[in-house]
């Protein structure tokens, strides 16, 4: 097995929601706090809460579109917000910026319902990140598949899914390591593209183990690195 | 003022059958740099009620994680204690006129307090409104002092709010249940839900044999669905609601009701709400209104367990728990939207909420009608429990609370 230059450890995050200044009865007031919330507040209703709610893979995307569905019922606004995948984002900003655009041009076009109020009034809320090594290093894929295998779901949603904020690419914490310490390519874009909305974190794991699983039986039939340069 | 010793603990590895090796080993990796730091709880009561519920299984799961806590119970007289209720019940949006009196005793007994404990702690967390007084002993700039908050404060008598804002907003951060439930404040204000225990007497997993006798018990079918609602008997659950919405159900469904709840003789209304209910159900074999003992967790968890629908049809709430506790169980719920509710019924993705009795018996109709969905909100109710209102989550949130909150180490 192909050890790498450098071993990849694993680190844990515990968020602690904050209770914002922001909330909204309308979709009106939905669009002020987009505009104005902290950057925290985005990533805790979009990419924290994918983490904790990762068991939901039917229609559940962010807290802004599951508010506008089930209190401010406008399904059809509901649909776009949901439809934003956060792994075309690496920034917060790029995302806050869509999320405002959508709310807008649909109260443009339906200026009536800007104001209606709806069911239950949306908080807006922030995430404090603490990062803590997790006690566990991988310098191959044995012990990579180990560590994975053993990590809590934080500990894998940080490296899996809110990594692409901190990387400031389109890729994730695991592929990034596969292809640039284990010159993996082909694995990492493999793992790259299993689909976090239509996954929980269980299955998204277990799919990532079994990648790394068939990597290994390669491996053992006499094949060592991926033939493509690392990229 | 006293220092409660626990007397049951359940180690920390135990949790690790419910919720797994990694979550077991993330909490001691977060708790790592917290050994020996000195954290203090103090609330009113030692035994009863949630809070103390909650802190005897957290304090000694954050021992066994190496911090140095204790938990301290403050002492008051009857009066005190008359004041405070009246304060709780004020602060919940009861009509309340206090008297200047009721401030002095509130004042006197938490001075009293300050002088009996040294508060030295380097995390001091106060819970409720009765020791809130307490930060007056605090020396300049010295630990992290945080008021936890288990109640509903989003409409509260303003005359009380204004007494106990003066306390709270010299705390370093308040700890709510639900953003709602939240005030304006100058300090940090942080979410923590409530939680139950997976492996308490209410939640833990349960023979067949043993729901089945409770069944016989009570006698209640095991064979036709049953519609549960575990409340005590008053009219902010609207126990007679329920059993109009399953008037309604019954038209196209032939299936029981159970209604249970503690024993109302303490509490004069409880009684005056039971003999309404039972003039509600009276002719219909199918109602079971049941009072059980006042502490039968193993009762309440057989129930939950047996049925096949668990209704929360609350007027108003403060979290209520009892929604999670059904989901744990992997029941479908439906409920009302008020209070803590919505945090734990994500519409249609764990639970149905209603608004009505109406609505309420539409959906435990659907539900009744498409059992697999039906099954599938409980078991994602159940992996949102998981996820969100266990014991182990809350002990999580306050190791991430002191790691936030700690000078660098």
């Amino acid at each position: 097995m192909t050890a790498a230059e450098g071993p990849f450890e694993f680190f844990t995050v515990a968020y602690l929601t904050q209770i914002g200044n922001y909330s909204a009865g309308t979709l009106a007031e939905l669009l002020n706090g987009l505009e104005h919330c902290s950057d925290a507040s985005i990533f805790h209703h979009t990419y924290q809460t994918l983490g904790s709610h990762h068991y939901l893979t039917e229609g559940f995307s962010n807290d802004f579109a599951q508010w506008v569905l089930a209190d401010a019922n406008r399904d059809a606004l509901a649909e776009q917000l949901a439809a934003l995948d956060i792994r075309d984002y690496n920034s917060i900003a790029a995302l806050r910026s869509d999320l405002c655009r959508i709310v807008h041009d649909f109260i443009d076009e339906h200026p009536d319902f800007a104001g209606q109020e709806a069911l239950e009034r949306f908080y807006f809320c922030e995430s404090l990140q603490v990062t803590r090594p997790f006690g566990l290093t991988a310098s191959d894929l044995d012990e990579f598949h180990l560590g994975v295998a053993r990590l809590s779901h934080s500990a894998f949603y940080f490296h899996f899914i809110s990594s692409r904020l901190r990387l400031q690419l389109r890729t994730n914490d695991f592929s990034h390591w596969l292809a640039n310490a284990l010159g993996l390519k082909t694995l990492a874009d493999s793992i790259n593209r299993i689909d976090i909305y239509t996954n929980t974190l269980d299955s998204a794991r277990a799919k990532l183990l079994r990648l790394i699983e068939r990597e290994r039986r390669k491996h053992d039939h006499g094949s060592s690195r991926d033939p493509r340069p690392a990229g | 003022m006293t220092t409660v010793q626990v007397a049951t603990r359940v180690p920390l590895d135990e949790y690790a059958t419910v919720i797994g090796d990694g979550e077991i080993d993330e909490m001691r990796a977060l708790a790592r740099p917290l050994t020996g730091r000195t954290v203090q709880m103090i609330n009113s009561t030692a035994v009863g009620g949630g809070v103390a519920e909650m802190l005897n299984r957290i304090v000694p799961l954050a021992e066994e994680l190496g911090l140095n806590i204790r938990w301290d119970v403050m002492t008051g007289g009857d009066d005190f204690f008359e004041v405070t209720k009246a304060f709780h019940n004020a602060l919940h949006g009861e009509p309340y006129h206090p008297e200047p009196a009721h401030f002095e005793i509130f004042r006197a007994y938490n001075e009293q307090n300050i002088k009996r404990i040294p508060l030295d702690s380097e995390f001091i967390i106060i819970h409720d409104p009765q020791p809130a007084g307490f930060i007056e002993a605090r020396k300049r700039k010295s630990g992290h002092w945080i008021w936890r908050c288990h109640i509903d404060l989003s409409h509260p008598s303003p005359s009380v709010w204004s007494f106990l804002e003066s306390y709270v907003s010299q705390y370093d951060g308040a700890i709510f249940s639900s953003p709602q439930f939240a005030r304006q404040l100058p300090i940090r204000q942080y979410l923590f839900y409530p939680a139950i225990d997976p492996l308490s007497e209410k939640n833990r997993e349960l023979e067949p044999e043993f729901i089945m006798q409770v069944l016989t018990r009570y006698s209640i079918d095991p064979l036709r669905p049953i519609l549960t609602q575990i409340s005590r008997f008053d009219r902010l659950k609207d126990p007679v609601g329920v059993i109009r919405a399953y008037r309604i159900v019954r038209r196209y469904f032939d299936c029981q009701l159970v209604l249970a709840g503690g024993s109302a003789t303490d509490d004069p209304e409880g009684v005056e709400v039971l003999k309404e209910v039972k003039r509600a159900a009276e002719g219909d074999p199918d109602i079971k209104v049941l009072e059980l003992p006042p502490w039968a967790p193993l009762e309440v968890n057989a129930l939950q367990r047996a049925s096949t629908i668990v209704i929360q049809k609350s007027l108003r709430e403060g979290f209520g728990l009892t929604v999670s506790e059904a989901l744990w169980k992997k029941k479908p719920v439906v409920a009302s939207a008020v209070g803590g509710i919505p945090n734990q019924i994500i519409h249609k993705h764990t639970g149905l909420l209603a608004h009505s009795v109406e609505g309420t018996a539409y959906q435990v109709r659907f539900l009744l009608s498409h059992p697999e969905i039906a099954a599938r909100l409980g078991e994602h109710g159940y992996a949102h429990v998981k996820e969100n209102f266990l014991i182990t989550q809350n002990l999580k949130r306050y190791l991430t609370l002191f790691l936030a909150s700690q000078p660098a180490v």
